[in-house]
Formats: structure tokens, sequence, C-alpha cells
């Protein structure tokens, strides 16, 4: 259970990327961020494992307060939230197991590590995780050798491998196309059913959101300015979250019920010019 | 902006007229320097010297050539401390410079105010100091011989490795750090999976280009006494023994080239 109290992040510019934001995460939901760029959805991500300091607020995970700890308490705390990146952020230079395996360095000492000498139960979840998201063939593969799915799912099992207990998750569909953007979705949210995992997952792509997650927050200038499941995201909340277009796309799933305002060409085309 | 307007036309051209003008000036300035440089250059020549030149030249070449192929027997030795003041140089530089490169690199230093600049210091100050001045030096200090040698390659090595390396540590991705402290991983930990990966072909690609240039400073080092095959060089430039000095160019030259061709085939099998 993830509980977050009125976190704000103030960076030295003086920038106000989160203001006193609130919300609860119950075990087994996986909730969806959304908003336009620069409303603070990487920084509240970031923010709850502290990869981001926040400036002033509360992070409880399972009752202990995140925001409190020391570094070597936050190591531990960090063992127990697994991160999925935009860019994957895996090690490029090390193989695909060596990055699997990277998700247990919280919990061996550093000569294990060293000489990658891992217990042999991490090794067999390694490889059960591998198997889960289809790579069984690459475990001997550099990173960089892999397509950008494949370097997704790596990520996902680097994160699992961890044994989390929240999963944390920016923008994990950033940089594929279309297809193995919604594999890669099915694949996350799939997971965290089975395993009753709850996660916040940032996403750019409302469509996407609204086909994957339980329930959508919906962010603008650092502030929580929706909160509910992704059935109610209408025209007026959508126009609150990003501002006035033309939404009708999104909330009718494709089917055509045209009511939205009609807009000009000029101002259709208002964000190009 | 060099963009005006004239007749109701929008103009752009690349630098507005004042950085036009500095530009033709800059042009100026460089060639009165070319044209003042010249005849400094002149003022200090004995032109009686450098008519005489072809002939010195010839007659040089004439006392250099055949070379004095017997002497190869004597340069073996000479040759393999050579290489070996190269060899051990670089690995005893590359030991002392790692940790140099960790402490001056922005993004791994302990300590920005402190620690950074004194290992920035060690760099400057090694790489300063040409690598013959290290051994004349160090030849006063611990004597004439191969230790004197090994120890100013190390010493000038230091500043090379420790300044490539500290850069290509500054030049990581960020993110992969940040995935890896993200699982709880310590510093040490994220050091060893996270950083050394990234810089490792680097590391290795430096180390290599290193020993390729050490292999040619130790030939000249004993010409100061701090050993290899620059000692027979020096006491035959003292016999004037011409053909000597042929055999032992020649011999340097192909092991000049055979570092050369190891070096560049070592880099491109990491790269």
């Amino acid at each position: 259970m993830l509980r977050v109290e009125s976190l704000t992040k103030t960076y030295a510019t003086g920038d106000k990327a989160l203001n006193g934001v609130s919300f609860d995460v119950p075990p087994g939901e996986v909730v969806g961020l959304i908003g336009p760029s620069g409303s603070g959805k990487s920084t509240l991500i970031r923010g709850i494992n502290r990869l981001v300091e926040p400036s002033s607020g509360r992070v409880l995970l399972n009752d202990s307060d995140i925001t409190r700890l020391g570094r070597s308490e936050l190591q531990r705390a960090r063992r127990r939230m697994g991160m999925i990146f935009q860019e994957y952020a895996l090690v490029e230079r090390l193989t695909v197991m060596e990055n699997v395996l990277s998700g247990r360095l919280g919990y061996v000492s550093f000569w294990r590590s060293l000489f990658r000498r891992f217990p042999q139960r991490d090794v067999d979840k390694a490889f059960a995780l591998l198997a889960r998201v289809g790579l069984t063939e690459q475990t001997d593969k550099r990173a960089s050798a892999l397509s950008g799915g494949q370097r997704q799912r790596v990520g996902i099992a680097r994160a699992l491998e961890q044994d989390p207990e929240l999963l944390l998750v920016d923008e994990p569909t950033a940089s594929l196309d279309p297809k193995t953007a919604r594999q890669i979705m099915r694949l996350i949210c799939e997971v965290c059913r089975e395993q009753a995992l709850p996660a916040i997952i940032s996403l750019h792509d409302v469509l996407l959101a609204k086909m994957f997650v339980d329930r959508i927050i919906g962010l603008r200038a650092g502030e929580i300015v929706f909160d509910g499941p992704p059935a109610k995201l209408d025209t007026s909340i959508l126009t609150e979250i990003y501002g006035e277009e033309d939404w009708t796309e999104i909330h009718d799933d494709g089917h055509e019920e045209a009511h939205a305002p009609e807009l000009s060409h000029e101002e259709r085309m208002a964000g190009l010019t | 902006m060099p963009v005006t307007t004239i007749n109701g036309h929008v103009l752009w051209q690349r630098r507005t007229a004042a950085e036009q003008w500095a530009a033709w000036a800059g042009w100026l300035a460089l060639a009165v320097l070319f044209v003042f440089c010249w005849q400094v250059m002149n003022k200090n020549t004995m032109w009686v010297f450098v008519e005489d030149a072809p002939r010195q030249a010839a007659d040089l070449f004439a006392r250099a050539w055949p070379p004095r192929w017997s002497y190869l027997d004597r340069l073996w030795g000479p040759l393999w401390d050579t290489i070996n003041i190269a060899t051990l140089g670089t690995m005893l530089g590359i030991v002392l410079a790692t940790p140099v490169a960790f402490l001056a690199a922005r993004n791994t230093t302990p300590s920005a105010a402190f620690i950074r600049p004194a290992a920035l210091l060690v760099i400057v100050a090694s790489r300063s100091i040409n690598s013959l001045i290290w051994a004349l030096l160090l030849v006063a200090i611990i004597g004439p011989g191969l230790l004197a040698g090994i120890i100013a390659i190390a010493l000038r090595s230091i500043g090379f490795i420790g300044k490539l390396l500290y850069e290509a540590i500054e030049e990581i991705d960020e993110t992969q750090v940040e995935a890896v402290s993200a699982t709880g991983a310590s510093n040490w930990q994220v050091m060893d999976y996270a950083v050394v990966p990234q810089i490792l072909p680097a590391f290795a690609g430096i180390s290599v280009f290193r020993w390729d240039i050490n292999i040619r400073e130790s030939t000249i080092l004993g010409l100061v006494g701090a050993g290899g095959i620059g000692v027979q060089l020096q006491s035959s430039l003292a016999r004037l023994a011409w053909a000597e000095v042929t055999v032992i160019f020649i011999v340097i030259l192909v092991t000049v080239f055979v570092s050369e061709w190891v070096s560049a085939k070592v880099r491109a099998a990491i790269i």
C-alpha cells in the first residue's frame, strides 16, 4: 500500500514541479498518470523512490516514510520498488542476464556481485522471468544487441527480479511503435494483476492509458486535477488537463459522435506554428 | 541577427557588416604576422651554412650508408629494455591514473570542492612535463638505468590516461546509473554495474594508445641515461658512427611500426 501526502518539489531554479500532490494506491491497483509535458509526471514517479529529492511531503510505503530515510535505509527501501524507464536504461554493455540480475544487487554483497556469483535462486528467478517476457533465447546477448521492445522486456524483468512491492513506470512506451507499445503495456498490466502488484505508470498516450489501467490520475502544472476511473475521462476533463482541443476520438474510443467544440483551422494548428 | 529589411524584402546574411569587417581584419592581422615572422627568421639565419646544406647532407648520407648491420647484434638487449620500459611504465601509469581519474570526474568524485582540484592538479602536473625531463630528474634522483626510465614513463602517462579517462567517465549515460541505483544497489555496486561497463572500451583504447606512444618515447630516454636503445644512440652519435646511427633508426622505425599495428589491432578488437 502506497500513500503519497502533499508531495511538493521545487527545483533550484524556482520552478514548482509538484505542488501538494496526495493520493493512495491500494494493493494490486494499476494507476495511469497522464498530463502534458512538464506537468510533473516524471518528477512524481522519481520523487517516490527519491531519484528526485522531494522538497516537502511524505511518501509512505507500507507505513514507512521513505522521505525520512538515511542513505543505507533508502537503498533497502529501493529494493522494494521496481522501476521501468522510458529509454529502457539498461546497461548496454552488460548481457541480458547481468541486467536482470542487477535487480538483486540490493540483496547480495559487493564481492558476490563483483564476481557475478549470485545465489542460485536469484538465477532461477531470472530464468523464469526471462521465459515470462519471452527472452529465453537472448539470455547471453548484450543488451545493445536487442530491439526496443526486447530491451523494455529486459527492463520489466529487471524490475520484477527485485521482488518489488510497487512498480514505478516512467513512460514505458514513449520510444516504441504502437503495436509494441500495446504489447509492453499488456505485459506490465498482466504481471501486476498476477502478482497483485500496485503500479504507477506515467503515459503521454491517453488512449493507451484508457485501454489498460484501473484508475487515472491527471496532472496539470504539478497538481492533481483528475483522479478516477478511465471511463470518467470526458471532453471537459481532458480540456482541464491538457487545454482546449478536439478530444472526440479519445473519449469516444473512435466512435463517431461529434459533439466536440468546432475549432477553426488556426486554433487546431496553433501548436504547430 | 543579420536580418535586414530592404524595400520590403527580408534579407539574411551570415554576418552583420561589423562582423564581416572584423573577419577581414583578422585575416589581415594573420598576413602581417606571417610577414613579420618571415623577417625574424631571415635575420637569424646564416645563409652561408644554408647554401652549403645540400653538400653537407650528401656527405652525411654517404657516411651513414651502408648501415653497419653487424652492429645489430649489440642492439637486441637495449631494444628489449626499451620495450620493457614502455610496457612496465604504461602498466604502472594505468594503476596510478585510474583512481586519479575517478577522483577527478565530476560525477564520481567524493568531493568536488577539495579532492577534484587536487586530482586535476596531479593530471596537469604530469602532463606539463615531458617524459625526457621526468627522466632527467629521475636519473639525478635514483641514478641511471631502467628503473628511472620506467618511472619517468609512468609519471608522464598518469596525466594522459587520467585526463582521457576522467573525460570518458564524465560522458557516461547517467540514466544507466540511475537505473542501477534504483534497484537499491550500493555505491560500489553502482560503480561496478553502471559506470565500469560504460568506460571499459575507452579504458582499453586509451591504455593501448598510451603504450604505443610510450614505445616511441622510451627510445629516446637513453639520451639522458634512463636506459634502453637511446643509450646506444647517444654513444654512436658521440663517436660520429653514422653507419651505426642508421641501424638504430631502422630498428626504432620497425619497432614503432609494429607497436602501431598492435595497438590498432587491439583497439579495433575492443570497439
